[in-house]
């Protein structure tokens, strides 16, 4: 009734080509917009934003970044993690080192610094496909980890081999350090998230995500229509890394605050992100937001219904959350092998004939 | 779906637990790998709070409340532990992990929380010209890296030169705290040091245990922690490397990390900043008010061990601050900056120690605005297999200040400077 094409007239090619073409989706995207911009920031406490909001959005950012990769343009990648631990390592460095620039300036710097690592790992991409790619990502991830623990440079020589961010401002406000406000660390990573899911929706839709897609779908069919696979593979391990490595850097500066590479940029890490976007949706901008939310959040929300509402052990809990998560993830899969956003499109298109379905 | 979302705020909202007098929340982790360090001490802490609430009230007569928050030794469960916990009016943090330590340090700073590590977390916290809110009396890692290597000293008529010293370690922040303090020593002393390192969670060691049995190092100490602990012993007793001459740290030498490997184990050091076993009088109030009561923690089957008796030491040590709070502020519910003031003012005698039913359990420490570290002290035990019991073989052990306070200093001055903090107590 509310969400349909009808009624709704393009009169110039820009209005044809936007993002969303049905006013309903157009109105509730504004809506989520200003909530997350206007509203948010002046109720947030420091649980919910370090328990809740901050962890979801950076998680996004690496989902966005990974889901270029793997979802666009078929390239598997188990290296998440150690790309990550780039972006954070590269932020550290440079906070220290140039105290005087702006932090934004260096998350950005710290994803340009792990785009470059990503192209570098991303080469053997050329000449191996599928399970052996995932090998060779999974061997970035465990050198990058290594590294990061054997060269005392990267963590300046401190006695425990940690990094801790320094208070950093932006227009008198701080951003990273301890007495940074929610509001503040909240709004900082929206920023960024915002900005990147813009780009990343207008790249996936355009010429360069288009060459994704098709060296995705069948290589050899694209390199002979004229795509060249050298340049297609590496823009998107480039693009890709630099979103993870943003997330690495703001997981460290702004999240966390203090990280040791094992345990914060692990391989588990990097199945986390992996499974957030099979859970949220190969290929699909929303499916990334989905499955961030779906892996932050729902462990948090059990954790605070079993021990919060119901006072179970501690243990007990968080043995059965475990559970609760793993069989929520073999069901979901099961129900819906594409994710979360094939059932968002499949609501969608039954929103478009409710309430008369032929 | 409104009303699943409105479910969901709702139960978020409400992850604050009850708001009681005194609130002392238990950070701990009784899953993952290193459960099998982190129940017996998140069960000593709770029962002496339970003992105290049972038998005296509370700490002067104000109930304490331990709300258990699950970190399963993972850095962002400790954030999200301390953001959902710190809103209840904790007075004070102990995470039992270095790694949440780190993180908790700027922001404890922040909130005007105490933090106390008891022999773990960061070394230079001693320092409380800088650190204003950490303390890690009576013991931290450089004080036993130092000890075991003094123990070392005496048993090698004061001569390690030309010996060659392994450190298999947890390749983390914890693990890597003594390498410094190693390095120095070993400079001094003319032993030559091997760093072996062990990746988390540490269950494979073969080819760190086979670097071993090739270098043949003189002797072995061991900074591990959860499993890695007993799969460190295991791989030793498989290459027969002489037991006695392999030392833990106290974070290495529970009973958990020896019962698994057996007979094989007999002979193994540790380093221990307390006493162990059950022959103290606090544990007949114990019985007769916790364990008896039903009102145990946990399956209640970890009493009297070792790191058993750690956890009930810290609890006892934050009790005892916040005794001296309230003394201090001269009201009983104190507050966390009270709680920071009366951890500052800290003196722990043998006496007291007596008349808390822990007689000769640890050592007497004062604290002071400067001095957050305590005197460093620590003990060395030994596993006797076939009586399944540590039996303490040395007296407490000074560490060597000569070597540790300039590091001390060093340490805590770079992140009084990476950190614009001005230095106090001046």
């Amino acid at each position: 009734m509310f969400y349909r094409e009808a009624g709704d007239f393009k009169t110039s090619y820009a209005d044809d080509s936007q993002t969303f073409p049905i006013r309903f989706d157009r109105l509730r995207y504004y809506a989520v917009i200003a909530v997350a911009f206007g509203i948010v920031p002046f109720v947030i406490n420091d649980y919910w934003a370090n328990a809740v909001f901050v962890p979801f959005l950076i998680y996004a950012i690496a989902a966005l970044g990974l889901n270029i990769l793997t979802g666009y343009c078929g390239q598997v990648s188990l290296g998440t993690g150690g790309f990550m631990a780039v972006g954070a390592y590269a932020c550290y460095k440079l906070m220290t080192a140039f105290p005087e620039v702006s932090i934004l300036i260096h998350v950005l710097l710290a994803g340009g610094v792990t785009a470059v690592v990503g192209v570098l790992f991303g080469l053997p991409s050329l000449r191996i496909k599928g399970f052996y790619l995932a090998v060779a990502t999974l061997a970035a991830q465990f050198f990058l980890v290594w590294l990061f623990n054997k060269v005392p440079w990267f963590y300046n020589y401190s006695a425990s081999g940690q990094i801790s961010a320094p208070e950093r401002t932006i227009l008198g406000q701080a951003v990273t350090g301890a007495n940074t406000t929610a509001s503040a660390k909240y709004l900082f990573c929206l920023i960024i998230l915002f900005a990147l899911a813009w780009l990343a929706r207008n790249l996936t839709r355009g010429t360069v995500g288009r060459k994704w897609m098709a060296i995705r779908d069948m290589d050899i069919a694209a390199e002979i229509i004229g795509v060249n696979p050298l340049t297609t593979k590496l823009s998107a391990f480039a693009i890709s890394s630099f979103y993870i490595g943003v997330a690495g850097a703001l997981f460290f500066a702004v999240y966390l605050g203090a990280a040791e590479v094992g345990e914060a940029f692990g391989i588990q890490k990097s199945f986390l992100i992996l499974f957030m976007i099979i859970i949220g949706g190969l290929g699909s901008i929303f499916g990334s937001f989905a499955g961030a939310a779906f892996m932050v959040l729902l462990p948090v929300l059990l954790k605070n219904v079993l021990v919060g509402q119901l006072g179970w052990a501690t243990d007990l809990a968080a043995h059965v959350e475990l559970m609760i998560v793993g069989a929520l993830i073999v069901i979901f899969l099961i129900a819906e092998p594409h994710g979360m956003a094939q059932l968002w499109r499949l609501a969608k298109e039954k929103l478009r004939l409710w309430p008369f379905p032929h | 779906m409104k009303k699943t979302l409105t479910a969901i705020a709702l139960a978020m909202a409400a992850a604050t637990p009850a708001m009681a007098e005194l609130v002392v929340p238990n950070l701990s982790y009784r899953t993952g790998p290193y459960a099998p360090g982190g129940i017996p001490y998140a069960d000593g802490f709770n029962d002496y709070f339970t003992l105290l609430n049972e038998r005296d009230g509370g700490i002067g007569g104000e109930k304490v409340a331990n709300p258990e928050c699950e970190t399963a030794y993972n850095t962002e469960k400790g954030v999200e532990c301390y953001e959902a916990t710190k809103g209840s009016g904790a007075l004070v943090y102990n995470p039992l992990s270095t790694g949440i330590t780190y993180q908790l340090i700027p922001k404890v700073t922040a909130d005007g929380i105490p933090l106390y590590t008891p022999g773990y977390g960061r070394t230079s916290a001693a320092n409380g010209k800088v650190f204003s809110n950490v303390f890690n009396y009576p013991a931290n890692y450089w004080d036993g890296a130092s000890v075991a290597i003094t123990h070392l000293l005496s048993e090698n008529g004061g001569d390690l030169s030309g010996k060659k010293i392994a450190l298999v370690y947890h390749n983390s922040a914890y693990g890597k705290e003594p390498i410094r303090t190693l390095q120095e020593l070993s400079k001094k002393h003319g032993f030559e040091l091997v760093e072996i390192p062990v990746d988390h969670p540490g269950q494979e060691q073969k080819s760190q245990w086979l670097q071993i049995r090739r270098d043949k190092p003189d002797y072995v100490l061991m900074w591990g922690w959860g499993v890695m602990n007993a799969v460190a012993i295991q791989e030793a007793a498989n290459i027969r490397y002489p037991m006695e001459n392999f030392i833990g740290v106290w974070w290495s030498g529970s009973e958990n990390d020896v019962l698994p490997v057996g007979d094989g184990a007999n002979g193994y050091k540790s380093l221990a900043m307390h006493g162990t076993g059950m022959d103290y009088p606090v544990y007949a109030d114990l019985k007769q008010y916790v364990y008896d009561a039903g009102k145990a923690s946990g399956a209640g089957d970890q009493v009297g061990s070792v790191l058993y008796s750690r956890g009930m030491y810290a609890a006892l040590v934050i009790s005892e601050a916040i005794r001296k709070a309230q003394e201090l502020a001269g009201t009983s519910a104190v507050n966390a900056a009270q709680v920071r003031d009366g951890f500052e003012a800290l003196e722990i005698t043998q006496d007291r120690m007596t008349e808390l039913g822990l007689p000769n359990f640890g050592q007497a420490f004062a604290s002071s605005c400067e001095d957050h570290g305590g005197p460093g002290n620590a003990m060395i035990q030994q596993w006797d297999a076939a009586a399944k019991k540590w039996n303490l073989i040395t007296d407490f052990i000074a560490p060597d200040d000569e070597v540790l306070t300039p590091l001390v200093m060093e340490d805590s001055a770079a992140y009084a400077a990476e950190n614009n903090i001005a230095e106090r107590c001046n």
